[in-house]
């Protein structure tokens, strides 16, 4: 493998320096999970590598009454699955995150790095989109926030620009009552990537949809609302053709690639499917 | 090859090293080729197969997916560091030399750091447990079964021996 120049910044004003700084030839190093494989493969070769682990202020899930959850960019993946306070406020997000991968991975990988590495078939996106979570990202000019929803672009590719870090990620105090699940459809091994997976956040009162979320992953170069299906719930009942209305919405509302998990067809099918069974299950268990 | 070479100050299975080296290089490779340590093996190198599973600050990462300018000044524990000094095999060892956990060997290193890191986690795991800690450490020999039960075996073990 090719090999970098490290830099080990200690607050994110010294990495932004760095960044504008170095230009083109910087990337950020979060876990590395990613960049050290694009690098062994020689997918990414970069000449300066800015290392976060060192800026202490990324570091940490933090709670304010009026705010919700707010992750640091380099917050593990474990933390997020295994931290009571999550588990607790947004458990949706600790069930997402337990379905990366192993928990060697988990244990590495960010939160701040799986948005900012923007591969479609990351787990914690959809549950954050459901969430409206809100990603602060930090650049020479200041400091800005932007809906998880809006921040892919395509691919690998994202709004966070050259000169900019993404600081943190803020979960907003989730809606009353809302019930979230996570739905990750695997047909190979339990640690693969998912050929499509399905996050969902159901609000009901008095047997209705007050409001309903649904997120998809792997259903195209970006994790995707599907804003028709969840209107197709909201105002409605529970009963099963409703159910599946909605879900028969989904496969209208992504565009798969077909790749070595399934073909595009078979990625908007089993996205009709998972959330069909996601919303029964979210819907039973709101009745229990 | 570009990187310029620093100091690495490291405490390896209990012993502080100093390695001049690229910080870019995997901590696979250092572990191997700089320090000696060949215990950890090479497998998939791309983090799928948990050959190179080692503890870092008592957390089970892959070697091969972390530089090595990651580990400044903090504390490594690799399969030659499980047994005591006089050789004397770990609760979890010695359940997998008994229950024949492993055949061809390449990937007990990795399998007995990754139960390592469970049992001080998770003292008492039930069989599920353990099959979905250890699934990212990949075996082509055992079929998983004699190492699902070293891992359970060691954890009543050590469960005895603690009470």
């Amino acid at each position: 493998m090719r090999l970098f120049q490290y830099h080990r910044p200690t607050t994110v004003d010294e990495a932004v320096g760095l960044l504008t700084d170095l230009g083109d030839e910087a990337v950020v190093l979060a876990g590395g999970t990613s960049l050290m494989n694009m690098v062994k493969l020689g997918l990414a070769e970069p000449e300066q590598v800015i290392a976060l682990r060192g800026v202490r202020e990324l570091h940490g899930v933090d709670t304010q009454p009026s705010d919700g959850l707010t992750f640091g960019a380099m917050t593990t993946l474990r933390e997020i699955e295994t931290s009571a306070l999550v588990r607790g406020t947004a458990p949706g997000l600790a069930e997402a995150a337990h379905h990366v991968a192993t928990v060697r991975i988990r244990n590495q990988a960010t939160v701040g790095g799986s948005l900012v590495h923007a591969d479609p078939n990351q787990d914690l996106p959809p549950m954050l989109m459901v969430h409206d979570a809100l990603a602060r990202v930090t650049g020479p000019d200041g400091s800005r926030e932007v809906p998880v929803a809006d921040m892919f672009l395509g691919y690998f590719e994202t709004v966070v620009g050259a000169e900019e870090i993404l600081r943190s990620v803020r979960v907003p105090v989730p809606r009353a009552g809302m019930r979230t699940g996570y739905l990750k459809f695997l047909p190979r091994t339990r640690d693969d990537y998912s050929t499509i997976s399905v996050a969902a956040g159901v609000t009901l009162v008095d047997g209705r949809f007050e409001d309903a979320r649904i997120a998809i992953a792997g259903g195209g170069s970006v994790p995707v609302r599907c804003r028709a299906a969840e209107a197709a719930l909201v105002g409605n009942g529970t009963r099963p053709d409703v159910l599946a209305g909605a879900a028969d919405v989904v496969p209208g509302e992504i565009d798969p690639i077909s790749d070595g998990r399934g073909t595009s067809g078979y990625k908007r099918d089993m996205a009709r499917v998972c959330t069909e069974r996601l919303l029964r299950r979210l819907v039973a268990e709101a009745r229990a | 090859m570009s990187g310029s070479h620093e100091t690495i100050t490291v405490t390896v299975n209990g012993l502080q090293r100093r390695v001049v080296t690229s910080p870019a290089r995997p901590v696979l490779d250092v572990l191997r080729e700089d320090l000696g340590l060949t215990g950890t093996k090479e497998g998939c190198s791309v983090g799928v197969c948990g050959a190179c599973s080692i503890l870092i600050d008592g957390q089970l990462m892959s070697a091969c997916l972390v530089p090595v300018g990651e580990l400044d000044g903090r504390d490594v524990t690799t399969v030659e560091g499980l047994a005591s000094e006089d050789g004397e095999l770990s609760a979890v060892q010695g359940a997998f030399l008994r229950c024949g956990a492993f055949q061809c060997g390449i990937c007990t290193p990795g399998q007995v750091v990754a139960a390592t890191a469970l049992l001080a986690e998770c003292p008492a795991p039930t069989p599920e447990q353990v099959r979905e800690w250890m699934m990212g450490n990949l075996c082509r020999c055992t079929g998983y079964y004699s190492i699902v039960s070293a891992v359970l075996e060691a954890a009543a073990e050590a469960r005895e021996t603690s009470a």
